[in-house]
């Protein structure tokens, strides 16, 4: 099992750059009701990498992550995890959801809500014991640990969301607009706990958001969608580790920022 | 936990009542057959107690009403996650559902006899199958208003349909089972009674009807104040787990 906490363990770019993607649309439609939510997507994302996925609401952003994640299948075309066609949802794909209250169990502790990916596992509770504090420790929530969830503010409760998820030890992290719940200031601290997170875990992860300014901020890539397509692409030059001081004023980050602001507005016209 | 203090004040009008047919009987020169003073029901109860008759009638009548309770639970706990679980299901036996279960209790008491005769097991089943139902809908409903997201966790974890019923499906419907629990403890009581009065030589409602063939109303009163202490206590007993159980 890989160690999420200690960074020596896993690096954060794997060794070798693989020739298949890890994930892959192609050719991917989806259509509901005589409805076309998807239209004809091919999409690639390395492993490792952090992508962005912004768009304004209703053009299928989440229909995408759906679609990656095994909970929605493709009218045509297909999504490709790792060379094989995603046909139900897997343990090494996790799902951070933004509704956060409604995704976490009300009437098991924080605790105990870390450890339900870990219980159909061959662990010792000793291990497994060891393994939720490990994961509580990497969100900040050690001393919650016994608190349940309605117990716990917004910004702590995503936090055990997202420890849940790094227990299934996910290969690739999708995260739906996971901060959109979040005053500013806990989304600012959210924000930077993930470039953290992103780098101890090595997860390759595909975050859907409409904050253009988050996507830039996070992301190495940030991909723009107009309804049922992705149209755009931008690579973020920027270097890591960023931070809410500076980044915002990097040159390459206002360049992102308008472009990505014309993009939006353009799609309105 | 806060423990809530006894109010005396809700003791009033009770103590008001006993007092009142107290001096009644006692002062009214006419021999009643019908009513009994609280002391001759006092009586009348430390007798039953004392010769057994109180103590069996009660095994007898919670046997039955328990051992009923718990069939109708289990059964109506299982198909009532079945059918919250799988729609198809639900509508195909929504019709049977809905013309069997308002035939009331006492009246199948004439089939039970028939299958059965006299005796706990014809009372048992007659309180297993009016407890199952309110177990059944308030686990078909609660089952039904699990939470979506919770259902896509699962999914996403890849349970499979043993695990997603016992780790997110019966925890997230348990308080709402839970009521229906009350409420089929509560009828449990009452139908055990309802057979014994009307067919059933047993347990506390033949008792009560003894009593009142053989016009001896302080052991009749005895037996419904008894039964009154029961029905509360079973109560008091499942609000306070209700409490343990679903405290914030």
């Amino acid at each position: 099992m890989r160690n999420i906490v200690d960074p020596a363990v896993v690096p954060a770019v794997p060794d070798a750059p693989a020739a298949a993607p890890l994930i892959e649309f192609r050719n991917t439609s989806l259509t509901l009701g005589g409805r076309t939510i998807i239209d004809d997507v091919s999409l690639r994302v390395e492993k490792g990498e952090f992508v962005c996925l912004v768009g304004a609401s209703g053009c299928g952003k989440t229909t995408l992550l759906r679609l990656l994640a095994g909970l929605l299948h493709p009218t045509s075309g297909a999504v490709f995890y790792d060379g094989k066609p995603v046909v139900r949802p897997r343990r090494d794909i996790a799902v951070v959801f933004q509704d956060y209250s409604n995704a976490l169990l009300p009437w098991r502790t924080a605790f105990d809500n870390v450890a339900l990916p870990l219980e159909d596992l061959p662990l010792t509770k000793p291990e497994r014991r060891e393994r939720v504090l490990q994961l509580l420790e990497c969100v900040g929530l050690v001393g919650e640990q016994k608190k349940f969830p309605a117990q716990l503010s917004g910004g702590m409760q995503q936090r055990l969301q997202i420890a849940r998820c790094l227990a299934q030890d996910p290969v690739a992290l999708l995260m739906d607009e996971p901060f959109g719940a979040l005053d500013a200031l806990t989304r600012q601290s959210l924000q930077d706990e993930m470039q953290e997170i992103m780098v101890r875990s090595g997860a390759t992860i595909f975050f859907v958001t409409h904050d253009l300014e988050e996507a830039i901020y996070l992301g190495d890539r940030v991909i723009g969608m107009r309804p049922g397509r992705c149209v755009t692409e931008f690579a973020v030059d920027i270097p890591r580790p960023r931070n809410q001081l500076d980044t915002p004023e990097h040159p390459e980050f206002l360049r992102l920022r308008r472009a990505l602001l014309e993009f939006i507005k353009g799609g309105e016209t | 936990m806060k423990r809530r203090r006894f109010d005396w004040r809700g003791a009033v009008l009770p103590v008001a009542v006993i007092a009142i047919v107290q001096i009644y009987v006692m002062t009214s020169r006419v021999k009643f057959d019908n009513i009994a003073a609280p002391t001759a029901i006092a009586a009348a109860g430390w007798q039953a107690v004392a010769d057994g008759t109180l103590l069996q009638a009660t095994l007898q009548t919670l046997g039955s009403a328990l051992g009923g309770l718990a069939i109708g639970t289990i059964l109506g706990l299982v198909l009532g996650v079945l059918f919250g679980l799988w729609q198809p299901l639900n509508r195909a036996m929504l019709l049977s559902v809905e013309a069997v279960r308002p035939i009331p209790s006492v009246a199948l008491v004439p089939v039970a006899l028939l299958i059965f005769g006299f005796g706990y097991r014809m009372e048992i089943l007659l309180v297993a199958h009016g407890t199952l139902w309110p177990v059944l809908i308030f686990t078909r409903s609660g089952v039904r208003n699990v939470q979506p997201r919770l259902l896509e966790v699962s999914r996403l974890l890849g349970f499979g349909l043993w695990t997603r019923v016992w780790k997110i499906v019966l925890p997230a419907a348990l308080s709402q089972i839970f009521v229906g629990f009350r409420i089929a403890a509560a009828l449990a009581l009452v139908i055990a009674v309802t057979v014994e009065i009307s067919a059933n030589p047993l347990g506390i409602g033949a008792g009560l009807m003894t009593a009142e063939q053989t016009l001896r109303p302080g052991l009749m009163y005895a037996f419904i104040v008894w039964l009154g202490l029961i029905g509360w206590a079973l109560n008091a007993v499942l609000l306070q787990a209700q409490r343990r159980l679903f405290a914030p």
